[in-house]
């Protein structure tokens, strides 16, 4: 089994751990307290670690698993830190029809990491997006602010390298 | 309780307020299918093979039967064509992402699924076959592995784990299409804090989880003429094995078990009932002398390898009250290829000791520290029930043809209280019979207090001028709720059974599968728990301290319950765990 723990050091701070602690304590004896305490965790730690998750599970007693399971089932929450460098590669339509597909298997195989992960060194994250609005130059990714359109697979390295 | 009257296919029947309609066909005779429903333990309506047509007045509509209740005077029609049609659909569509591969599953002939598509006649399984998912088989379990390939995603394993056994480390992940049955950050189950119970196998209605199978190595050692291969079968076994071969629930086959054996070709058939006695033999001491001397009170028993392995992990400051008594399994293994070795001049390496159990956290138990008196493994292999019914199978054995004939001597010599061991209460009931006669010199044979199915039975026994106060818990959730009591000073009990099954090891999670249609109906501990009080009160010697063969092997060999030898080969030790192995 490939375990979905994540490859990059954690590197939560005691104070993080303090905070995580008081919103479970204030949440944990409510009806339905799981999506809330889950929300805040993210917003301390920007994701939501097994670190994290099992801080959870041990002070509010639900199983690891079921926190896992929520965590997964709802997009708005991710397992994986965002990098130093996210790379967003645009999935829409006309990106799409235009190959950005296989510029995303490209990336994934460049960096070792799949979609919505985070390399271990914690320098490149790679996430899929939808339309920015910029079709006229598909097909088109982002790096943070940066914006690189008209792409082919072939462009994959060097952009990579401009970050590295 | 106000009644309702419904018609069922035409044919009017009274009902319960509150039934559903799934039980009210079953009250008409009437059976409605079902695959992800368990009655009060998965009641979510996800899988709609029970679709049936109900009409309260407004046109008949279909409806999820197993948990929509009835009103007065609906009308229920069970196999309209448009009822076929839709389950029909509902089947093709479970088969389109399923590994059809019935010609090597473990359950085929036992597949609630295949079962399905035989009765509604499906024609063409690939008629809606499209993307399908690719799942790794998760062997990590000492016990039992996962192929997701199978799963029809019923949920019926993650009810059982969390609610039954209020344990929850398996469960849905990610959503839609991608949602698969795993543990946490897809660790192997082995990583988790699971205890092998096997709960969930014995829901699972197709051949997504099953026990490893050890048949091969077995047959491979009775083929070998330089190993004396011994075989003990545990007291549930016997309420049980019939099923296999069609025997009603709650039928004895004690004695065509041990034919059968024989005929496998074990060297000696032996009873694990024989060390259930001595069980008591130590563990009654160990009781005594806790109670005399201030040792950690409550004792609590430690048979069960689920149990054991559940109070490790989720009550480690609770590891000291468990008796540091080997299982009855593993007591028999190490008198084994001790006593027994040395009596017949056998060297222990050239003995393989297997057992047959009704449970699947026994192949984890043959595994852990500390459970090899003679240096080797106390026991070799740990089959489940269902794997013997399935050697017996492949062997042509015509399993309900076969006489009955007895358990080899010495070590298939037991007494009435070595075999209710295998129901919820029976470890209880046979320690205090010792205990009550060590300590008094009464005998009480009878504690109908401590019998039964409830998860947690209570119950205050005056013994001399001690009254003791005891408890029985079986099922993991039902410990749980047990302990905590304890820990919050909420009951001052000495003595505590748990089982990790509900109902004790005649439910255990190695026994026969039945449908759940049955075992939505039937209570299944009560028919199997049945058979093995109606052995214990045909014995002729019902205390384990009467059993001769148990009296030989205390005055030739260990001494006193309790001596320095019993302890050195009877007696194991724990390891506090974690719940979250982070």
């Amino acid at each position: 089994m490939n375990s979905a723990k994540s490859t990059v050091p954690f590197k939560g701070t005691p104070e993080q751990e303090a905070q995580l602690l008081k919103v479970i304590e204030e949440k944990k004896n409510s009806k339905g307290a799981l999506m809330p305490i889950l929300q805040k965790a993210q917003e301390i730690y920007g994701y939501l670690p097994i670190e994290v998750q099992a801080i959870i599970s041990d002070k509010t007693g639900i199983p690891l698993e079921k926190i896992y399971g929520v965590v997964t089932f709802y997009a708005q929450f991710s397992l994986y830190p965002k990098g130093e460098y996210t790379i967003s590669v645009c999935l829409g339509t006309a990106c799409y029809v235009k190959g950005s597909g296989d510029i995303y298997d490209k990336l994934q195989e460049k960096l070792g990491i799949k979609g919505g992960e985070c390399t271990p060194d914690g320098k490149f994250s790679l996430e899929a997006c939808r339309c920015i609005g910029a079709c006229g130059l598909a097909p088109v990714l982002t790096v943070n602010e940066d914006v690189y359109g008209r792409l082919t697979v072939d462009d994959v390295d060097r952009i990579i390298e401009k970050y590295a | 309780m106000e009644n309702l009257t419904v018609k069922v296919n035409g044919v009017e029947v009274s009902v319960p307020k509150g039934t559903t309609v799934l039980e009210a066909a079953h009250i008409a005779g009437i059976e409605i299918p079902t695959l992800c429903y368990m009655k009060e333990i998965n009641e979510i309506g996800a899988c709609r093979i029970c679709v049936t047509e109900v009409n309260e007045g407004r046109g008949f509509r279909l409806v999820a039967a197993c948990v929509y209740p009835c009103s007065n005077n609906m009308e229920i029609l069970t196999s309209t064509p448009k009822v076929i049609e839709s389950r029909k659909r509902t089947l093709e569509l479970i088969l389109s992402t399923h590994d059809r591969k019935c010609l090597s599953c473990v359950r085929s002939g036992n597949c609630e699924l295949q079962k399905l598509a035989k009765d509604y006649g499906i024609e063409d399984a690939s008629v809606y076959d499209g993307a399908k998912n690719e799942y790794e088989i998760d062997n990590s379990a000492a016990h039992m592995y996962r192929d997701n390939n199978k799963c029809i995603l019923c949920r019926r394993c993650v009810a059982v784990c969390s609610k039954v056994q209020g344990i929850g480390v398996i469960g849905a992940n990610e959503r839609g299409f991608k949602t698969y049955i795993g543990s946490a950050f897809d660790m192997g189950l082995g990583e988790t804090s699971c205890v092998s119970c096997g709960q969930c196998i014995a829901v699972c209605p197709v051949g997504a989880i099953s026990e490893k199978d050890y048949t091969k190595p077995v047959l491979e050692a009775i083929a070998n003429p330089d190993k004396t291969v011994l075989v003990q079968t545990a007291p549930a076994v016997r309420a049980a094995l019939g099923e296999c071969f069609g025997l009603p629930i709650g039928t004895n086959v004690e004695g065509k078990m041990v034919a059968a054996l024989r005929r496998l070709g074990f060297d000696k058939v032996f009873d694990t009932d024989f060390s259930a006695d001595l069980t008591i033999m130590e563990e009654a001491n160990e009781f005594i002398d806790r109670v005399k001397n201030g040792g950690v009170l409550p004792m609590i028993t430690s048979c069960s390898p689920g149990w054991v392995k559940y109070c490790e992990h989720y009550f480690p400051d609770m590891t000291e009250n468990l008796s540091t008594c080997k299982s009855p399994q593993q007591m028999f293994g190490a008198m084994a290829k001790t006593y027994y070795a040395e009596k017949m001049g056998l060297d222990p390496k050239d003995i393989v000791m297997v057992s047959i159990m009704p449970c699947t956290a026994k192949k984890y138990e043959i595994g852990r520290d500390d459970q090899s008196a003679a240096g080797v493994p106390d026991v070799d292999y740990a089959l489940t029930t269902r794997e013997l019914g399935r050697m017996i199978e492949r062997a042509g054995i015509n399993f309900n043809a076969l006489p009955d004939e007895k358990f080899d001597e010495p070590l298939g010599i037991s007494t009435g209280a070595g075999v209710i061991f295998g129901a919820t209460g029976g470890v209880m009931e046979a320690a205090l019979r010792t205990a009550v006669y060590t300590l008094t010199g009464e005998n009480v044979i009878d504690l109908p207090e401590v019998r039964g199915t409830e998860g947690i039975k209570e119950a205050t026994y005056k013994v001399g001028d001690l009254d003791v106060k005891v408890a029985v818990a079986s099922g993991l959730a039902n410990a749980k709720e047990l302990l905590e009591k304890v820990q919050n000073g909420e009951a001052d009990y000495q003595f505590i059974e748990i089982m990790g099954c509900p109902g004790g090891c005649v439910n255990g999670g190695g026994q026969p599968q039945q449908p759940m249609n049955i075992r939505n109906f039937v209570d299944i501990r009560a028919e199997r728990a049945k058979v093995l009080y109606d052995i214990d009160a045909s014995m002729p010697i019902r205390q384990s301290h009467e059993n001769p063969a148990i009296k030989e092997v205390y005055e030739t060999y260990l001494g006193e319950p309790g001596s320095h030898k019993a302890h050195e080969i009877l007696h194991t030790s724990y390891v506090k765990r974690k719940v979250n192995n982070v």
